[in-house]
């Protein structure tokens, strides 16, 4: 067991130095250089002046080179300055990060909630009206676009009814209390929500329909036992492997929309600090904000993998691996 | 002989149609998509016919409700919605199949390979296609649309088309879109070359591309031709969600993502520029996703024998 940790860890620590260097090489062929921007905004730098300013940051140096430098100051924890938020990178970070784990968590405990036991109630009457209504709802969901989503929920709460705001944080409209601050949750959480749920419907409903054809279960009802038993006692942790590795699997997507939803919703999360750092040209932190998406969806991985052997006994650390 | 015409057997391509008839939701989706693909042809025909120019800006008639010059009213610069959706909609679709289909060359080329080579390389393979799988896709693809195409030593004249936007998104939609045809193409050839009819072509002396190409590549058809129906929804998707970022299609080209760009600042004035092309987007990708659960259906009858089982 800790053996397959330590190896997975491993793999998944050099799967993210893979990826520093893959983003590394994108953020350097974006366009203009730190050099350019001083340049804009200050009208008074001659050419000298800015092959002299390049030649102190290093900018004149080949890639891999400045990407050394780059890795050497990252590991002593030195992530560099925002341009846009004028301090260290990682203070940038750290509210936005908390921000997006909040909507993430939330949403995907939520969505959870819905799919499983509304796939787990399609599984087992298969092509009934009900099934028929959930499939169709489950297409509906993942054929939506998310930001589309995101728009109506804001032309229907706040637009029409005017029950909740458009956008924001209760911090940057000012104000406080707990209800206050979770009316500005409430549409982004609805919308990441609704954009998981259809998927993870699908997935349990046809897990579960394939695991009820199995020869034990037909042991298990001949056994007497009641269909609840039956499918929640027997089935259930059976036709739960293929499920957990889709959500898994499905973390990076998860991200992505989180993404959508914070630009949508203007909550300032992860997605939507990566999507303002690369608009506006914040090389350091696009490249921070990037690897600690990675990363996250990395951990997320190897906690699958976890539950995954946790949930099928058949399956050996050491087997996981090979 | 007027008897044998009569008694004849169904032919492979006419059980095929029988099955995917019925598949109800399918057809209708069929049909839907027709005519959807018909009218964004047209456009430049519906342009004439109402007599409006899409790229005509007119200040003094911004968000006009709908009339029978403008069916659908006009957007925040004066121009016709219906025939900007239109447009719009040659844009997506466009970028919807021709990226899929070029994921799809990917996918089946990586799937194909990995899987008849097996062993150390396809365990690589595998291993880099899983990881671009669990990667956060989105937040790459806003750098990878970042990045400028200058300093990758592109030539000028191409840059300077006004037809790059597209070009680049169809190029990074099918860079990450390969992946689900990979997997299910090398699933699919591992146990297809244990075959009989590939061992026999074998001993024939037949060559591993010979083999790949005319033994195993055909056999794969239907479960390439599902998967990459099934993909052109997503990419339409993805390719909704870039241009709506700002960092897809580029206006005054328009897509249906980049229609939405704006409409949320508009939202107070006038709600329908946010509602049409979101609709729009929404119906083509149910569609799509309908008429490939109609084909699933239909090329693999197994799969339906088993459902109607499940029935009783």
């Amino acid at each position: 067991m800790s053996a397959f940790l330590i190896r997975r860890t491993v793999h998944s620590l050099i799967v993210l130095f893979v990826m520093s260097i893959v983003i590394y090489g994108l953020i350097g062929l974006m366009p203009g250089d730190p050099i350019d921007l001083m340049i804009s905004a200050d009208p008074k730098i001659t050419s000298e002046d800015a092959a002299r300013l390049r030649a102190i940051y290093g900018l004149d140096q080949p890639l891999w080179s400045r990407y050394a430098n780059w890795l050497g100051a990252a590991l002593t924890g030195d992530f560099g300055y925002s341009r846009l938020y004028a301090q260290p990178v990682w203070q940038a970070i750290w509210p936005a990060l908390s921000n997006t784990l909040i909507l993430l968590i939330t949403s995907l405990a939520l969505a959870l909630a819905i799919a499983l036991p509304a796939g787990i109630f399609a599984a087992t009457r298969p092509y009934s009206l009900a099934d028929y209504g959930i499939n169709l709802a489950a297409f509906a969901g993942i054929s939506m676009p998310p930001f589309w989503l995101g728009i109506l929920l804001i032309l229907v709460f706040a637009v029409t009814m005017g029950w909740l705001p458009a956008g924001g944080t209760a911090d940057s409209a000012g104000v406080t209390g707990l209800w206050e601050r979770l009316q500005y949750l409430i549409l982004p959480v609805t919308s990441l929500t609704l954009a998981g749920v259809g998927g993870h419907t699908r997935y349990m409903r046809a897990s579960m329909i394939e695991t009820l054809r199995q020869d034990y279960i037909r042991t298990a009802r001949a056994k007497g036992l009641s269909e609840s038993r039956v499918v929640l006692g027997h089935a259930l942790r059976n036709a739960m492997i293929p499920v957990v590795t889709v959500i898994a699997l499905d973390l990076g997507v998860l991200f992505s929309g989180a993404l959508i939803t914070e630009t949508v919703f203007a909550y300032p999360g992860m997605g939507k600090l990566i999507y303002d750092a690369v608009m506006g040209n914040d090389y350091n932190l696009a490249l921070v904000g990037l690897l600690l998406a990675t990363a996250l969806t990395l951990i997320g991985n190897l906690l699958a993998d976890v539950t995954y052997a946790g949930l099928d006994p058949r399956i050996s650390y050491e087997e996981l691996d090979a | 002989m007027s008897n044998r015409a009569t008694l004849a057997f169904e032919t492979p391509a006419r059980a095929l149609l029988d099955r995917f008839m019925r598949h109800r939701l399918a057809v209708a989706s069929a049909i839907v998509l027709f005519v959807l693909v018909v009218l964004s042809l047209l456009a430049p025909l519906i342009e004439t016919l109402l007599g409006v120019d899409a790229e005509a800006v007119d200040l003094f008639l911004r968000y006009a409700p709908s009339s029978s010059a403008h069916p659908l009213g006009t957007d925040e610069l004066g121009r016709d919605v219906l025939v900007r959706l239109l447009y719009g909609g040659r844009v997506s679709l466009f970028v919807g199949l021709t990226a899929t289909i070029a994921a799809a060359i990917i996918g089946t080329a990586v799937g194909l390979g990995a899987g008849y080579a097996g062993g150390r390389i396809d365990a690589m393979i595998m291993r880099v296609t899983d990881g671009v799988i669990a990667l956060p896709v989105l937040p790459l693809l806003i750098v990878l649309a970042a990045v400028d195409l200058g300093k990758l030593g592109l030539s000028a004249s191409l840059l300077g088309s006004e037809n790059i936007s597209l070009y680049r998104i169809i190029a990074i939609v099918a860079l990450v879109g390969w992946t689900t045809v990979a997997r299910l193409v090398r699933a699919s050839t591992l146990s297809l070359k244990t075959r009989p009819y590939v061992l026999a072509a074998r001993a024939q002396g037949a060559g591993a591309r010979r083999i790949m190409l005319r033994h195993i590549l055909p056999n794969l058809a239907s479960p390439i031709i599902v998967a990459t129906t099934l993909s052109v929804g997503n990419v339409i998707l993805l390719e909704s969600v870039l241009s709506f970022l700002g960092l897809g299609i580029q206006p005054p080209l328009p897509s249906w993502g980049n229609l939405l760009t704006g409409a949320q600042e508009t939202i107070w004035e006038s709600p329908g520029l946010a509602f049409y092309p979101g609709l729009l987007i929404f119906v083509t990708v149910i569609s799509f996703n309908f008429v490939g659960d109609g084909l699933q259906d239909a090329l693999d009858p197994r799969a339906r024998d088993r459902r109607a089982a499940d029935r009783h």
